[in-house]
């Protein structure tokens, strides 16, 4: 590089004023905040509680009240615990595999908007960008079952990986309905081309495309279901098959960043579900550039937030582990044919409307 | 710095905010927890008894055909996207295009599914 280019790259840094800074400053800070605190409430509320109670059972009651600081203790624990590299293992890949997962999950937030001007930053790609980066996870569970030399482990990774991209095909083809109906990728745009949207003419409720596209919510809340390797989907990690699979090896907060990854994955892709078939953080009536919506769009958000997040694990809770080859089918076989008809018919509906 | 650069460097920030992250609690768990080497520790884990051979053993080629047929179809569905987001402009002519194309896509998981690609085993 020459020294005039390495000038003016830095001229153009330099040229960016300081509220730039304070308010990525700002976004960084509450990101960082909200990322754990959405992992450790999604945790609690359901992997502990609601699965507590539809098994009849208490879960944990003990630290804070009602077990509520239970995730915490557990982080403590975990932070205490030896940090233990096999000897085999290919060392520099095996620590950067948690870091590349974790990556993937915090780069999915930029893009998620929860209020007119509350978002990281509105990128005209939007939901291509986020499912892009969501994609990146199969790479550090390739990488974390390769790198522990271990038979589970490379099982496991090699389980995910053939699971992770048979499901993205179903995922990025139902995302297509809504991109046709709304006519962009923005998600910013996806939110207000719902609340301003009219179903058959009639406006009172706006569109919401979980209504025109519930074969495309559908199919998508299958897909996160594999992408997040829960179960029914959950052969890259099971425990009474291959012990944990990619994470065999793992111990301590190494271990522990491949379970913040996946609850913030949930949450991430939880939201996403509401910001593009619940109308996101926006409500159909009244002035969607009002700042008002600043302060209760991430409410409202987090109110549709939470209901899909309901509905995946209550699926999490309900249905056995399918095997690898019902697995493959059910991708191959069901959700992607089905997606190609939905873009089709999307498609026919908005030429002849 | 353009305002389509400057959401980027945010892009960018934030990757490097999940590396502050991971290796700032690495820093403070390395304060904490204890280091007893053992040179059983660091042994393979196998159900505990002695490892076998390596760990990087053969797999299934299954694997590795799923992933050819999913670059196929993923290039696809790149070209899908921006069809999508300008359907309105382009009318019957961009719906009937779309519809040869995923004819052939079709196409192509049909023959992947005749030859028992699709089928594990």
């Amino acid at each position: 590089m020459t020294p005039a280019f390495l000038q003016s790259l830095t001229g153009a840094v330099l040229a960016l004023e300081v509220p730039y800074w304070v308010s990525s400053a700002i976004k960084l800070g509450l990101v960082a905040l909200v990322i754990p605190t959405a992992a450790l409430m999604l945790g609690y509320v359901f992997l502990l509680k609601m699965m507590s109670f539809m098994q009849s059972r208490l879960g944990p009651m003990e630290a804070g009240p009602y077990g509520s600081l239970q995730l915490l203790a557990d982080g403590v624990k975990f932070l205490q615990k030896e940090d233990i590299f096999p000897e085999k293992a290919d060392r520099t890949v095996f620590a950067l595999a948690p870091l590349v997962v974790l990556i993937s999950t915090f780069l999915i937030y930029v893009v998620i908007p929860a209020g007119p001007d509350a978002v990281v930053a509105q990128l005209d790609v939007g939901i291509f960008y986020a499912l892009a980066v969501s994609s990146l996870s199969v790479v550090g569970i390739l990488m974390a079952g390769w790198a522990s030399a271990n038979k589970y482990a490379l099982m496991g990774g090699l389980r995910a990986a053939g699971q992770l991209i048979a499901y993205e095909l179903p995922l990025v083809l139902a995302v297509m309905g809504v991109v046709i109906q709304a006519g962009t990728l923005d998600l910013q745009k996806i939110v207000t081309a719902q609340a301003h949207g009219e179903i058959f003419g009639w406006g009172g409720i706006g569109n919401p495309f979980i209504l025109t596209q519930f074969v495309g919510f559908f199919i998508f809340l299958v897909a996160v279901q594999a992408e997040l390797t829960q179960p029914p989907f959950d052969m890259p990690v099971a425990e009474s098959e291959i012990v944990g699979g990619y994470q065999v090896e793992y111990t301590g907060f190494r271990f522990l960043f491949f379970f913040m990854g996946e609850f913030g994955t949930a949450f991430a892709f939880a939201a996403l579900a509401a910001v593009m078939f619940l109308g996101g953080w926006a409500l159909p009536w009244g002035d969607l550039t009002h700042w008002g919506f600043n302060i209760a769009g991430p409410v409202i958000l987090l109110i549709k937030t939470l209901a899909v997040a309901t509905l995946i694990f209550w699926f999490r809770f309900t249905y056995p582990r399918l095997r690898e080859d019902q697995l493959q089918r059910l991708a191959w076989k069901f959700l992607i044919p089905l997606s190609l008809v939905n873009i089709v018919v999307t498609g026919i509906f908005k030429v002849a409307l | 710095m353009s305002e389509f650069l400057r959401d980027y460097l945010l892009v960018v920030l934030f990757l490097g905010l999940a590396g502050a992250l991971v290796f700032g609690m690495l820093g403070l768990s390395s304060l904490l927890r204890p280091t007893r080497s053992q040179s059983q520790k660091y042994l393979t884990y196998e159900s505990g008894v002695d490892p076998v051979g390596s760990g990087w053993t053969q797999s299934n080629i299954r694997y590795y055909v799923f992933a050819l047929l999913f670059v196929m179809f993923d290039v696809e569905a790149v070209f899908i996207f921006p069809w999508a987001t300008r359907l309105e402009a382009y009318g019957t002519f961009g719906l009937i295009e779309m519809a040869i194309f995923i004819f052939i896509l079709a196409l192509g998981l049909l023959y992947a599914w005749r030859k028992s690609v699709l089928r594990w085993i």
